[in-house]
């Protein structure tokens, strides 16, 4: 273990949705470089809290990656330098003593801030419900074995399924669009034999959702750079391909419906 | 207060129970069923499956998450897979197999018509999860891949590469979130439980605190289900989120439901040793590991070189040495204890001296660094992450951790607790792992709870309330209970003393850890018992919580679950303390074989053990439901 010191940290903090925010300047003035940027962030709550101050409030949760939570934009980089790698899993070593550190929320008018760091993503919960599912009510399902899934569908599958919802995405988009959340969920359900069914209800309703809510798309490719599980830009380019079928599909099932 | 606990057993063969159950249970008609209210506590596994499965069904749903979304529920962590006896491999797996792992896994102290009702719908998760797009690995021709996992003989398990349950999860909440669309769910995000309201002998809600504006509220409903999690946590170090907590169960247990074997906590092996004092929490590693890392430590305490400069014959390969048969693949609990025994001597590894060694040298000397790499490269490549060093050139440096607690919320066949209308699921509650879990069973329980049993008990539960007056929330009990749950934080907030709730949070866990962690004594618990109420009466006097109770306040929010840590961490050591025998997780030193291995008192101790709450934790009313065993044989657990 090594010490790192006198970091910098300017810090965003802000009442609530509708207040004024600013830039709060902390010195820390020792920290392990094994510890990860979140238990740099509680080392410095402590100490507020013991100077009668109140904490910086951000989100966090599982620590090791995978629940999404965590979110900051760290020197200007949605979940900071590392790649592929969330802002719990960034630990110290990547930062050296003397180092300036800047701490923001994810900026996106779709994730509006609730206080300091933390924001409201909820706008993601909205896309899925639009469609983000495969209609399969609990009970009336045949043997697993049934349906047969080559094994490089459920691979790409995979893949795209491995989307964490944390909304990096979205933060490092100069456009603040959803195209890559939406699209790793759409080309997750869509190749599967058993998203077939919904395929075209199922691209055109996220991404309705999607636009009712975000900014649009226009390929800058930022989302997949920034993106801690790197989603590829693929996704988009099926969501898209599905959403223009969709157009043509979902009509010609109207008119025999 | 004493109760004698009937845990509604239906009659007939092991094997026909559950069809039996489902053959006499009351069912409500659909057009009925939207008279009814049922509040689901928790959206991870359990409670997602739950409360999808239940709006499908045409009940009015509201779920209840402190999450922004239900997708950020702790079941995303699970890596390893989930068990199902579908005997896909054609490898001599049944329902009963599976049964009997899981009764021997538990060491004996969990109830036989619960383990087998999981074992025979396991099954059906597989189908259901397949149906709804989770993209479990596959093999070339498209039918389902399965791994084996440890306590197993067959291969019987499911597997999404090394997130089985994130995929699992987004399958539920996927569901979960159809639902919301659709209008069947009301999910109630950012909110948290402060406590439960029963009325006239059954729960009628719950009451809860809104995360972002402080606000308390009531909710009403005829049917409450807990799927709110385990409790590792306590120990503060753990493998489980940050968030976990026990307030949901722990208020439910102090408004009535009785908290069964709470002393029963798993330690993994396998987990990144804690780097520096301002660890935050433990991350495991896959114990797959071990199928090819070797364990040692320094035959010289002093031993101050690295690793790789040490001779071989001035290594110790203890689990080698110690059991021969099973080497470095003795179970969990045996590794566990002897890389303690080892730590605790001083012959720890790495900065803080507070790990072993699993190195991986011999078998890339054997098998090529490509060959490990293709089985381990995304361990290897997250333990750099976290550690900072390369495992293909310096051993891993792993220590035990708490992972998992067997104990939870009392409940009977039906899933119900002790308050009539309150349900428990998942992690929350004891039912089906005993003494110790079986890798790979922690999400089947879930999901099994979630889709296939409550919505069964739970209309047998509803059908005799239809037409009958529905709860509201001007009921004095809630408001009586609303004012007790704003009392209780402005109290946090007006002590104004000088440590924070995680400085607390961490001296309760270094006492639970030491003295109720991985090896117990009567010595060692009756010296926590007296420092618990100690530490706990300066958390009441000296507590600091800074900023106010009427917007976000994460401070806030610990010093809830830190009061409620404490209060189970002494329940905790007095089970511990009471239970004279060791049996799975729970190992006392003073009965151990002569070969060291736990040594179970079936004469005394073949029981559940519930207990009321009292109001204190200190002297709590002990109730004991006798565990019956009449389809697996009462054996000991050996691994010579």
């Amino acid at each position: 273990m090594k010490l790192i010191n006198d970091l910098k940290l300017k810090v965003w903090r802000q009442d609530g949705p509708d207040a004024a925010g600013h830039f709060e300047t902390h010195v820390v003035e020792k920290v392990s470089d094994e510890a990860s940027f979140l238990e740099m962030l509680d080392q410095l709550n402590e100490r507020l809290i013991g100077e009668g101050k109140e904490a910086v409030v951000f989100d966090h949760d599982c620590r090791e990656g995978i629940c999404g939570t965590c979110s900051l934009m760290i020197n200007g980089r949605a979940h900071g330098p590392q790649r592929a790698t969330t802002t719990c899993q960034l630990h110290m070593r990547t930062f050296k003593s003397g180092d300036e550190i800047v701490i923001e929320p994810w900026r996106a008018a779709a994730f509006p801030i609730i206080k300091d760091l933390m924001v409201d993503r909820s706008s993601f919960d909205r896309i899925i419900e639009a469609g983000g599912f495969i209609t399969a009510p609990t009970g009336g399902a045949p043997d697993a074995n049934l349906i047969l899934v080559p094994k490089p569908v459920a691979d790409a599958a995979m893949d795209s399924a491995a989307c964490i919802g944390c909304g990096a995405c979205v933060a490092a988009c100069p456009n603040g669009a959803a195209s890559l959340f939406a699209g790793a969920k759409i080309s997750h359900l869509n190749v599967l034999p058993q998203g077939q069914s919904e395929r075209y209800k199922r691209a055109e309703a996220m991404v309705h959702a999607m636009d009712d809510q975000f900014g649009s798309c226009t390929n800058h490719g930022e989302c997949s750079a920034a993106c801690p599980k790197e989603i590829s830009l693929d996704v988009i380019a099926m969501m898209n391909s599905d959403f223009r079928k969709s157009k043509s599909k979902n009509r010609k099932a109207l008119s025999r419906g | 207060m004493s109760t004698v606990l009937n845990a509604k057993v239906p009659a007939g063969e092991l094997r026909d129970k559950w069809d039996n159950y489902k053959a006499d249970a009351k069912l409500v008609n659909p057009n009925n069923k939207r008279k009814f209210k049922v509040i689901v506590v928790g959206t991870g596994l359990a409670g997602a499956s739950a409360a999808a499965t239940l709006a499908e069904l045409g009940y009015q749903v509201d779920a209840f998450t402190f999450h922004d979304s239900p997708r950020r529920a702790h079941s995303i962590a699970a890596q390893g897979g989930i068990n199902a006896a579908k005997n896909y491999k054609g490898d001599g797996d049944s329902i009963n197999r599976l049964f009997v792992d899981t009764i021997k896994g538990g060491d004996f102290r969990s109830r036989e018509s619960n383990v087998h009702r999981l074992a025979q719908v396991s099954v059906d998760i597989i189908d259901q999860m397949v149906a709804q797009g989770v993209p479990f690995a596959r093999e070339y021709g498209g039918m389902l891949d399965n791994r084996s996992f440890g306590g197993a003989q067959v291969s019987r398990t499911f597997y999404a590469r090394g997130q089985t349950g994130q995929q699992l999860l987004l399958g539920a909440y996927q569901q979960l979130a159809r639902q919301i669309g659709l209008g069947g769910v009301r999910l109630f995000n950012r909110s948290e439980l402060v406590d439960v309201v029963e009325v006239d002998g059954r729960c009628s809600g719950i009451v809860v605190r809104d995360l972002l504006t402080g606000e308390i509220t009531s909710h009403a409903a005829h049917a409450v289900v807990m799927a709110t999690g385990g409790y590792g946590n306590v120990y503060f170090l753990s493998t489980n989120a940050m968030n976990c907590n026990v307030t949901a169960a722990w208020r439910a247990h102090r408004r009535g439901a009785m908290f069964a074997n709470p002393c029963f906590t798993q330690i993994h092996p396998t987990c990144i040793p804690q780097s520096d004092e301002s660890q935050s929490k433990l991350t495991l590693m896959s114990e797959s590991l071990r199928n090819d890392g070797r364990v040692w430590v320094p035959k010289n305490a002093d031993d101050a070189r690295p690793a790789e400069q040490i001779p071989e014959d001035e290594r110790d390969y203890y689990l080698e040495r110690l059991y021969p048969s099973y080497g470095n693949l003795a179970a969990r609990d045996v590794s566990s204890r002897a890389a303690k025994r080892l730590v605790d001597k001083g012959h720890g590894v790495g900065p803080l001296k507070n790990g072993v060694n699993l190195d991986f040298s011999a078998a890339i000397a054997r098998l090529g660094r490509d060959v490990v790499q293709e089985r381990y490269g995304n361990l290897f490549q997250m333990y750099e992450r976290i550690a900072g060093e390369d495992p293909y050139s310096t051993p891993m440096r792993i220590y035990p951790a708490t992972h998992y607690t067997m104990g939870g919320l009392w409940v009977d066949y039906e899933l119900a607790t002790t308050i009539p209308g309150l349900y428990a699921a998942g992690e929350a509650n004891f039912s089906d792992h005993g003494a110790n879990r079986l890798g790979a069973s922690a999400l089947m329980q879930g999901l099994s709870d979630g889709y296939f049993v409550l919505p069964y008990t739970i209309s047998n539960g509803l059908a005799p309330l239809l037409n009958k007056p529905a709860p509201t929330t001007d009921h004095p009990a809630f408001v009586q209970a609303e004012t007790e749950a704003r009392e209780r934080f402005n109290g946090y907030l007006n002590v104004k003393g000088t440590r924070s709730p995680d400085w607390f949070h961490r001296e309760l866990g270094k006492i639970i850890w030491d003295y109720c962690g991985m090896e117990r004594t009567q010595q060692g618990l009756e010296k926590a018992l007296s420092e618990l109420p100690a530490l706990y009466s300066e958390f009441k006097k000296d507590l600091r919580v800074t900023g106010t109770g009427e917007s976000v306040n994460q401070t806030l929010e610990k010093a809830g679950r830190v009061d409620d840590f404490f209060q189970l961490g002494m329940l905790m050591c007095r089970d511990a303390l009471d239970r004279e025998e060791s049996c799975g997780a729970h190992f006392r030193s003073e009965y151990q074989t002569d070969d060291g291995e736990a040594l179970r008192n079936d004469q005394d101790f073949c029981h559940v053990s519930a207990y009321n709450s009292t109001g204190d934790p200190m002297s709590p009313d002990l109730v004991k439901e006798s565990l019956v065993f009449e389809t697996a044989q009462l054996a000991t657990r050996s691994y010579k």
